[in-house]
């Protein structure tokens, strides 16, 4: 069955969600949110907390709720991007290559406090996967002694999935989606990780998967992230 | 400005009346594009060729930061972001970090709030976890880190207090006694708990006090800290009011295309500040 990027990357962070009961996604994240959307299907106790949601957003109290939801231990899985990503999993969201980027947000915060960090990244370059962060606007690790909740459980890109391994502070190529290949990832990440010999190909969505994101899912979508959403699923 | 008077609300005409009384060299804490941003009197700062102001974004700026920026009213920002959201970059205040024009001091959202509340408790610091290991610790003047006093061997970072010189914001309604609703926007609250001083553009006014009203009170910021308010119909356009008017998203586009040019961002202002006072 044909599915569409988007579709792959979506059912994805769905399972790397896994079992957790509060999801909150930030700015701008139209297919972690589809991700988790798609998981609520299947699990509806999953709470999702839409920062960007226009109308009924699930905070009372401003912008700073989340980050004391967070704070105490309420947020079990969030999203973080960057401009540049390295391999030792710290982000930049400031400036690269004289080129300023918006800010780091509240990255340097949730990056410790959720339990668990999805890095999302769809461009998959050597460009963004670099060896070293021009600036570190959140860490990927912190010394003993440092209080630190969560960390990076994983990084998903448009070719592959990598897992972080917090032990080695390196990540491992866990997955390489359709059309892209061990060889190619290689290629075009610019930090070292390890590898095992044969690199199996990430799970195509099911027949139900894609049935599901492409109408429940799809309409929640729709409303908070309309460009997106007429992109992916209604070709425009 | 006065230092802290508990505040006999005043009502001004409209929000150049407002952009009047906030002096040149001000530190503005602002919300982000889907808090009551009082675009109106944002407008009226640029007309009124405002200078040297110092943006806090609370915690992260939008549109009203870009257009400031871009029309040379602004020295420095405080935020932890500058963005149009969907509409991509924030062009004008991209351009001028690029150019090394604008003085930034990058921080992260919760970090800003934390210093805000500190000066609301009339503390001078107050702790957060995280952030450690960020280079945002390293080129933030104001940030410390040290050990927790109740613990061996436990760095936590602190925020300084942080005292805007000027609130500024949009509410849905005013009152007769100088209360201002603004819903579920918290943050609005900690940004004129926080400052010196506190103005607020209103969509409408509503007759009486709205601290008595149970279900109304609530969403409520008390004049005690608000210095003047002012009316401004649809004021938060292009942004929205929620409840009232959404965020006008092809406008915001409109603007994203035009101001990616200084030539371009002159149009949008003679076209939309400069000619029309309200949309």
């Amino acid at each position: 069955m044909n599915f569409a990027k988007e579709e792959l990357l979506a059912v994805t962070i769905a399972r790397l969600i896994g079992d957790a009961r509060h999801v909150a996604v930030g700015a701008a994240s139209p297919i972690p949110a589809t991700g988790a959307f798609l998981l609520k299907q299947k699990n509806p106790a999953l709470r999702i907390s839409l920062l960007q949601k226009r109308t009924g957003n699930p905070f009372t109290e401003g912008s700073r709720e989340l980050f004391d939801l967070a704070g105490q231990g309420r947020v079990d899985v969030f999203f973080l991007g960057g401009a540049q990503i390295d391999g030792e999993a710290n982000i930049n969201l400031v400036q690269a290559e004289g080129k300023r980027f918006p800010g780091s947000f509240g990255s340097a915060y949730m990056y410790f406090a959720a339990k668990k960090t999805i890095l999302f990244r769809e461009e998959h370059s050597a460009r963004v996967l670099v060896p070293k962060v021009e600036f570190i606007s959140a860490p990927g690790w912190s010394p003993p002694g440092v209080e630190r909740r969560g960390g990076p459980a994983a990084l998903l890109t448009g070719k592959a999935l990598f897992l972080w391994q917090k032990d080695r502070r390196r990540f491992l190529l866990q997955s390489v989606h359709p059309g892209s290949s061990a060889e190619d990832v290689r290629a075009n990440t610019g930090f070292d990780y390890d590898a095992p010999a044969v690199v199996p190909q990430t799970n195509a969505p099911s027949v139900e998967e894609l049935r599901l994101l492409r109408s429940p899912v799809a309409q929640v979508i729709l409303e908070n992230y309309p460009g997106f959403g007429k992109r992916v699923w209604e070709g425009k | 400005m006065s230092a802290l008077p508990s505040n006999e609300t005043r009502f001004l005409a409209d929000a150049d009346a407002l952009a009047r009384e906030i002096p040149d060299g001000a530190c503005i804490g602002l919300p982000p594009d889907n808090s009551l941003v009082a675009m109106a009197v944002v407008r009226a700062l640029v007309r009124r060729g405002a200078k040297d102001l110092k943006l806090l974004g609370v915690p992260v700026l939008g549109l009203c930061a870009d257009i400031l920026i871009g029309a040379g009213c602004v020295r420095e920002v405080e935020t932890s972001a500058v963005t149009l959201g969907e509409a991509g970059l924030a062009p004008r205040f991209t351009a001028a970090a690029e150019a090394g024009t604008l003085k930034i001091v990058d921080a992260t959202c919760p970090m800003i709030h934390t210093g805000l509340q500190a000066t609301e408790k009339g503390v001078p610091f107050m702790p957060l976890r995280g952030v450690l290991g960020s280079d945002l610790v390293k080129h933030h003047p104001d940030w410390k880190t040290i050990d927790n006093p109740y613990a061996k061997g436990d760095p936590i970072l602190l925020a300084k207090a942080i005292v805007p010189d000027v609130a500024l914001f949009h509410a849905r309604w005013a009152d007769d006694c100088g209360n201002v609703w603004v819903g579920r926007r918290g943050e609005l609250a900690t940004i004129a708990h926080a400052s010196k001083a506190c103005y607020v553009s209103y969509e409408e006014m509503k007759p009486g006090d709205m601290i008595e009203d149970e279900l109304l009170a609530p969403g409520c910021i008390g004049s005690v800290y608000i210095t003047a308010v002012a009316p401004a119909p649809r004021g938060a356009w292009p942004l929205g009011v929620p409840g009232a008017y959404g965020i006008d998203d092809a406008h915001l586009a409109h603007y994203a295309r035009l101001a990616k040019t200084a030539e371009g961002f002159r149009k949008y202002l003679d076209e939309f500040v400069f000619k029309t006072v309200a949309a």
